[in-house]
């Protein structure tokens, strides 16, 4: 790990789904896992928002002496700030969970993101492996346990899949200690999301699943397997012309484009 | 005698000598952090905390309660006597009696020490205690034959030049055993270092009869958290470990040193002294921590303790039952010294082992440990028709639920105790989801920040309420609530005046009051397990029994019962970090059971309960006293 890049985990302010409390974030606290891996105490931690919030602390107590808030009202757009942040800040690699535990929880972060800042997006990532010479080995997180291994040209973006290592456990003392950084960011106001009522959500009825395995190995498949899309191909022949093809073929017959 | 001046030269040296070693050994402790001791009132009270209190200990052992008293008492009359009589010359026959006298009680008791060290009990460290003996007989041999001219049996000047060359030799060698070792960390060490712990004891409140067994707050906040170095402990704990007579009383108690788990409290406090000392365990004579070689711990005063001196997994296996605190006979605490360097582990590492760390932040997020959803809490309750305190806003008990809510083995117990008390018509409230973890694991597994946080929103809540007593099953959030809420109460004197009970004595007191008709009990032969944070934390023996009494039943004792009895495994967040060992201490807890020949085992903790269910079948049935007594009931028709 070359000391010269700049690794920064961004994180947001989780939601425990028993008791609806401000948590660490399950995923940003692998992302700030993972972020520690590569570049120990010189990890960029980073929250848009309220710097008051205690739950911050508790990402620090991983063992970290600093971490920086953008200063944000709610309901204000974060993409501008970060994504300035990170530019002016010169972020090789930037690490964050997939999804939020509250707010709008879009999971539209991320990609915004790369297509303001022109960069590359990892989707779901187990580990990263090495960052050497302006590249990175990334092994991205697929169902059943599989992987798969890319090499991406910094910088990049990269959301953290639950299949990377767990967060480690956060201390108290690090973590009331830690100094924040606050640094006050032009705030762009999010009139729609001002503007929506937010109601809990009720957990949808569940389709009874009639499992037809005869065997265990395969009840176990189903109780444990993520949902694999019926249709699609792996193309691991070809020339990239041709995936190409394939893909655009794709996009049209699902009306993606037109 | 030949060099008059030899005899009188070589004690002042020696004297002098231990001085120096006395006051170098006094900076180590002062090296540690300050802690309000009342100086002059400790000293004051120092003799009868021996005579008395420690004593009363030592005394479980009447052979070596018997053998200290005449080898100590003796040593230190004759002490005394040996410094005017021979340092001094004072020419009085009186003297020279009452030093023979002394003398001869020191020998006596020396031989019967030298008797126990022929064949030591395995607890019993050697290395130089077993020199100790032979020193003790020599210093009382040599000074009897010196002092038998001054008393006028034996005229001045007897005995040819080698008497005096070989008395000579044996003044020296007793006295460095004696005196120069004394403060110089010797065997004798433990009489200078104990009769300053007595005096400067951290919890005087453990003497003359009282119970302090509540941990000490840790203060948040600061720089650090908990001990990190032997100098982060106060100055009168690194003392009490400097009191230790490696007699092992503790090792043979412990549960998890029974259980193979590398923990053997006395080499715990061993090595602490090796810590603030500084240098290696490689002189250490005693029972390793099991599993684990003796020689390669090194430590220093300002060295990390976890960084090369203790495993941290030593400290994760004590399931803080205090039974090695209750059988020290020089009162020394462990379990303060456990938990302070957990909460360096915990609040400033990061660093609880296996599900320590889940818990933790399940508490935190949830306020129970295992992460359940609040508004669950009362779900136990659906069909008991219990008011809430949120209604009623008084009763007369207030029902302490603790996280056995969401067990349903605890479950059983809950409801057959709401069972007696609406049997004898108690006016009694819950909390329903406004109760809170009490906070006694975390404290345990060092996170003392969570404690602090429950016991202070638990207080806030109680404080809303009225209600003469406390009630709960759980021995755990009993002893939080009666021990250690003090502590963070004095704003809110939220239980000032509140009488916090366990449900054994609340229960024990109904029956006395005929307000429960019970049946005899014909279930066959019973014996009971006393929990930990019952008995030893605080003191409550008998209504347990009494209660089974009540029952006709006559309890099989086990040979470990009371004060002496023998945890579960499932105290001080054991059962989470869970270190390996060769046993496990519930199965072990279960054999005691199974050798009274009970077919019952009788239990007033739901955590007992559930490490001794734990045990494979077949085994005696485990149930706790509510839910035998409730089987028991006779109930009114209506």
């Amino acid at each position: 790990m070359q000391p010269s890049v700049n690794v920064v985990s961004l994180v947001s302010v989780g939601r425990h789904p028993q008791s609806d409390r401000s948590r660490r974030a399950d995923q940003d606290a692998r992302a700030v896992e993972l972020g520690l891996k590569l570049a120990g105490k010189n990890l960029t931690l980073v929250h848009a928002g309220d710097p008051e919030n205690p739950v911050l602390r508790q990402y620090a107590g991983m063992g970290l002496d600093a971490f920086t808030v953008l200063r944000q009202k709610s309901y204000s757009d974060v993409l501008p700030i970060i994504g300035n942040f990170l530019t002016e800040n010169n972020a090789h690699v930037v690490l964050m969970g997939i999804r939020a535990e509250s707010g709008e929880s879009s999971g539209m972060l991320p990609y915004l993101l790369a297509e303001k800042l022109g960069w590359p997006l990892l989707s779901r990532v187990a580990d990263i492996l090495h960052v050497e010479n302006g590249k990175a080995d990334v092994l991205l997180a697929l169902p059943r346990g599989q992987r798969r291994a890319v090499t991406v040209s910094l910088p990049f973006i990269a959301t953290v899949d639950n299949a990377a290592k767990d967060a480690r456990q956060s201390a108290y003392g690090p973590g009331i200690r830690a100094s924040i950084t606050v640094l006050d960011a032009e705030q762009t106001a999010d009139n729609m999301a001002a503007s929506w009522a937010i109601s809990p959500a009720k957990p949808r009825a569940k389709r009874m699943k009639v499992v037809k395995a005869k065997n265990a190995a395969d009840r176990f498949k189903a109780a444990t397997a993520k949902p694999v899309g019926g249709g699609g191909n792996v193309l691991k022949q070809g020339t990239p012309a041709e995936k190409a093809q394939a893909i655009f073929d794709l996009l049209l017959e699902e009306k993606v484009i037109r | 005698m030949m060099f008059d001046w030899l005899t009188p030269t070589l004690i002042a040296v020696l004297l002098v000598l231990a001085g120096i070693g006395a006051v170098r050994r006094m900076n180590l402790w002062r090296a540690g952090q300050a802690d309000k001791v009342d100086l002059i009132a400790g000293l004051m009270a120092m003799p009868k905390r021996y005579l008395h209190d420690l004593h009363h200990v030592v005394e479980r052992d009447k052979y070596i309660s018997r053998t200290h008293v005449a080898t100590g008492g003796g040593f230190v009359l004759a002490m005394l006597l040996v410094v005017f009589v021979h340092l001094f010359g004072v020419d009085s026959k009186v003297l020279a009696w009452l030093l023979l006298a002394a003398l001869v009680m020191m020998f006596y008791g020396a031989v019967f020490v030298f008797k126990r060290r022929l064949n030591p009990p395995s607890r019993l460290s050697k290395g130089p205690w077993m020199r100790l003996p032979k020193s003790l007989l020599t210093f009382s041999i040599t000074f009897f034959v010196l002092t038998l001219p001054a008393a006028g049996v034996l005229p001045e000047g007897f005995g040819g030049g080698l008497l005096t060359v070989v008395l000579s030799f044996c003044i020296l060698a007793s006295l460095v055993e004696m005196l120069f070792g004394m403060t110089w960390g010797g065997p004798m060490k433990h009489a200078f270092a104990g009769a300053l712990h007595l005096a400067f004891h951290r919890r005087p409140e453990r003497f003359g009869g009282g119970r302090s067994t509540g941990l000490k707050a840790a203060v948040l906040g600061e720089t650090s958290h908990g001990v990190a170095k032997p100098t982060d402990f106060k100055w009168n704990q690194l003392l009490g470990f400097d009191a230790c007579v490696q007699c092992g009383r503790c090792e043979a108690v412990c549960p998890a040193f029974a259980a193979g788990q590398p923990l053997n409290p006395k080499k715990l406090i061993q090595d602490m002294v090796v810590g603030f000392a500084g240098g290696t365990d490689e002189k250490y004579a005693g029972s390793p921590y099991p599993n684990v070689e003796v020689g390669n711990a090194k430590g220093g005063p300002d060295q990390i303790i976890t960084d090369g001196l203790i495993h941290p997994d030593t400290l994760w296996s004590c399931t803080t039952c205090r039974a090695c605190v209750e059988e020290c006979p020089m009162m020394i605490e462990h379990v303060d010294a456990i938990v302070d360097m957990r909460r360096f582990l915990t609040l400033e590492k990061g660093d609880t082992p296996n599900k320590g760390a889940q818990v933790l932040e399940n508490i935190i997020a949830t306020d129970n440990p295992n992460g359940f959803s609040p508004s669950s809490r009362t779900h136990w309750a659906a069909d008991q028709n219990l008011n809430l305190m949120k209604d009623v806003q008084q009763a007369d008990v207030l029902f302490w639920v603790s996280d056995g809510a969401f067990d349903m083995r605890s479950q059983r117990i809950l409801r057959a105790f709401v069972k007696l008390l609406k049997a004898a018509n108690v006016d009694v409230a819950i909390l329903g989801d406004e109760e809170l973890d009490s906070g006694d694991v975390a404290r345990r597994l060092g996170d003392d920040a969570t404690f602090q946080n429950l016991a202070k929103r638990n207080l806030a809540i109680l404080s809303q309420y009225r209600f003469k007593t406390i009630v709960t099953t759980d021995p755990h959030a009993f002893h939080c609530l009666r021990n250690e809420y003090a502590d963070f109460d004095s704003d809110l004197n939220a239980l000032a005046s509140v009488e916090v009970l366990h449900h054994t004595t609340f229960l024990n007191r109904l029956v006395q009051e005929g307000r429960l008709q019970l049946d005899t009990f014909k279930g066959g032969k019973v014996t009971y397990h006393d929990p930990c944070y019952l008995g030893r934390y605080n003191g409550e023996y008998d209504a347990p029994r009494e209660l089974l009494a009540s029952l006709g039943i006559d309890v099989a004792e086990m040979e470990r019962s009371g004060y002496r009895s023998r945890c579960c495994g499932g105290g001080g967040g054991a059962p989470i970090t869970d270190i390996p060992g060769e046993r496990r201490i519930a199965d072990m807890r279960m054999e005691d059971v199974v050798s009274t020949g009970a077919e019952l085992v009788a239990v007033g903790c739901q955590q007992c309960t559930a490490m001794l269910e734990g045990v494979v079948e077949p085994r005696p049935v485990v149930k706790d006293i509510a839910e035998i007594l409730a089987g028991q009931l006779i109930e009114e028709a209506h």
